[in-house]
């Protein structure tokens, strides 16, 4: 019995280990000053600015401000992705009509256009939610479109001779079937969207976790830099567990995600 | 074992709804005459002419590849036919959501609806009861809210069974819905078809290549050759049938023959 429960503690505390290690592992050779702080600052020095940056108030403005640029991205270039994969997956028309040229826009790195975007909207919020919108569209509609064609042919077939009505089988029988996909591509697309908005804040901002790191640069801030750092990593691995989340609540139906 | 209960002469299923027709052998006729139909140049029925009384439960049999499923998805309004006429009693066969279901040999649950969501697709109101009512037809009213992910292939086509009957169809198609099923699953489910078109009274047409399930079964054995009827013969042996009994094995006998003499001139 407690044999079990410390196995049992054992298996959630073991993933921790090695980042707590290499944490300890910083902090000691910092102290050390065996990392000069110009490369690296002390873990403890992180952790005071972002105690002092939530103290000020200034911490919690940036994050607005990138969630804010991040959510109104995403829902742009989510949404145009994911109706677009829906009626190209759904009429042949509109895929014969959208397709290639989808296909054709896709194949250009969105980060590629950064020059052509600055000239377009200057360096405002308009130019780092184009490029979110941009990146995120794309695994939407892949995944949205995949998903769709693939659901089992058979399935509709039962759900039209089973009197159900059109709006019933998109909600009933194709969307659910393409759920996995279109989750599939939901992550992907999260991934995207912070690449996208570090690369954006950090070339030009006025604001946003980005902006920090490259303000804090200038004044040669490397706890702010770090802080700045970490913080994307965090944010990323919550969007991912966000996104793991709602596959799991979503999925479980899916004998891959059900409880043995 | 729920399933042999159900032999015995069931009583009449007491619903709380009001059916969309009155209880009791409401079986829709069908009248086919000179059906063909065809993919690309290549003709696969070629002259159905056949008539099923209301209520009747029909077997249809043939080798692989003559047309029995074809004729099957004529019937259910999933295809459209080259020529000829098919004519349920009710109207015209206009294809989705009429009287008519079909059942395939893959179950074709939706794998993200819990059990009696499957039952109660298509229905409106308040189907819960009625769905759970179809359920308890098939011996499954424990597992209404499993996912069909869990259940066996047997305990699937079961509940694929419940779905089509629980809109009381008027004419009931079966695409060899046993045909993946172990022999003592096949047998079980046997005598529950028997059981609910006992007492629901629709027509049924039941595609299969066992000649002794088609025999068991049906009223009237045809079967589909080079694209038109070659053989139709009623079975008159009181049911249950007894597969043992001398008259039982002769008629299979005399179908089984017919199947096999074309597969000897063929080759
Ligand atoms: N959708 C289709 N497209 C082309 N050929 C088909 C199609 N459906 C069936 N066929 C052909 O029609 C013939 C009869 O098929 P089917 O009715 O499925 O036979 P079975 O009696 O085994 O159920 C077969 O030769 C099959 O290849
Ligand atoms: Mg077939």
């Amino acid at each position: 019995m407690s044999r079990a429960i410390v196995r049992a503690g054992a298996d959630r505390l073991l993933p921790w280990l090695l980042p707590v290690l290499a944490l300890a592992a910083w902090e000691g050779l910092a102290q050390a000053g065996l990392i000069s702080t110009r490369v690296l600052p002390k873990l403890s020095d992180v952790a005071l600015a972002g105690v002092r940056l939530t103290g000020s108030g200034e911490l919690f403005g940036h994050l607005q401000a990138s969630f804010a640029r991040a959510g109104a991205g995403f829902l742009i270039g989510g949404g145009l992705g994911f109706v677009l994969g829906l009626l190209n997956g759904i009429f042949p028309v509109a895929e014969k009509l959208l397709d290639s040229t989808v296909q054709m826009i896709r194949n250009v790195p969105h980060l590629a256009m950064i020059p052509l975007v600055i000239l377009w909207f200057g360096i405002d919020e308009e130019a780092k939610l184009f490029l979110v919108a941009l990146g995120v569209m794309f695994p939407i509609y892949l995944n949205t479109f995949h998903g769709i064609r693939t659901v089992d042919a058979g399935l509709i077939e039962m759900g039209r001779s089973y009197g159900l009505t059109h709006w019933q089988l998109l909600t009933e029988v194709i969307l659910p079937g393409a759920l996995p996909s279109i989750l599939i591509g939901l992550r992907f697309a999260l991934g995207i969207m912070w690449l996208t908005l570090i690369v954006a804040e950090t070339i030009s901002a006025s604001s946003g976790i980005g902006y920090m790191a490259m303000n804090a640069r200038e004044f040669l801030q490397t706890d702010v830099v770090v802080l700045g750092v970490l913080l994307y990593a965090l944010l990323g691995k919550l969007a991912d567990s966000v996104a793991r989340l709602l596959e799991r609540w979503s999925l479980g139906w899916h004998p891959a995600f059900q409880k043995p | 074992m729920t399933v042999l209960a159900l032999h015995r002469p069931a009583p009449r299923p007491q619903h709380t709804y009001v059916p969309a027709r009155p209880q009791g052998s409401d079986g829709v006729g069908v009248r086919i005459a000179g059906l063909t139909k065809g993919f690309g140049d290549h003709p696969v029925l070629r002259g159905i002419d056949l008539e099923l009384a209301p209520g009747e439960f029909v077997a249809v049999v043939g080798r692989s590849g003559c047309g029995k499923s074809t004729l099957l998805r004529l019937l259910a309004g999933l295809d459209t036919s080259d020529g000829g006429t098919l004519r349920l009693d009710d109207g015209d066969v206009t294809g989705f959501a009429g009287r008519t279901r079909i059942m395939f040999q893959d179950s074709r649950l939706l794998p993200w609806k819990r059990v009696i969501d499957n039952v109660g697709l298509g229905l409106r109101g308040d189907w819960r009861p009625v769905a759970q009512e179809a359920l308890r037809q098939v011996g499954l009213e424990r597992r209404a809210g499993e996912w069909p992910a869990v259940l066996s292939g047997g305990q699937r086509q079961r509940v694929a069974l419940a779905r089509a009957l629980v809109s009381h169809p008027g004419l009931l198609l079966l695409d060899e819905p046993l045909g993946a099923l172990d022999a003592l699953t096949r047998i079980e489910m046997q005598s529950l078809v028997e059981a609910v078109w006992r007492r629901q009274g629709f027509t049924a047409v039941l595609v299969t290549h066992d000649v002794a399930e088609a025999v068991t079964l049906a009223d009237r054995v045809i079967l589909v050759e080079e694209g038109r009827i070659a053989l139709d013969v009623p079975v008159d042996l009181p049911r249950p049938r007894e597969r043992s009994h001398p008259d039982f094995a002769a008629l299979e006998g005399r179908i089984l023959s017919h199947l096999l003499r074309r597969e000897d001139a063929d080759a």
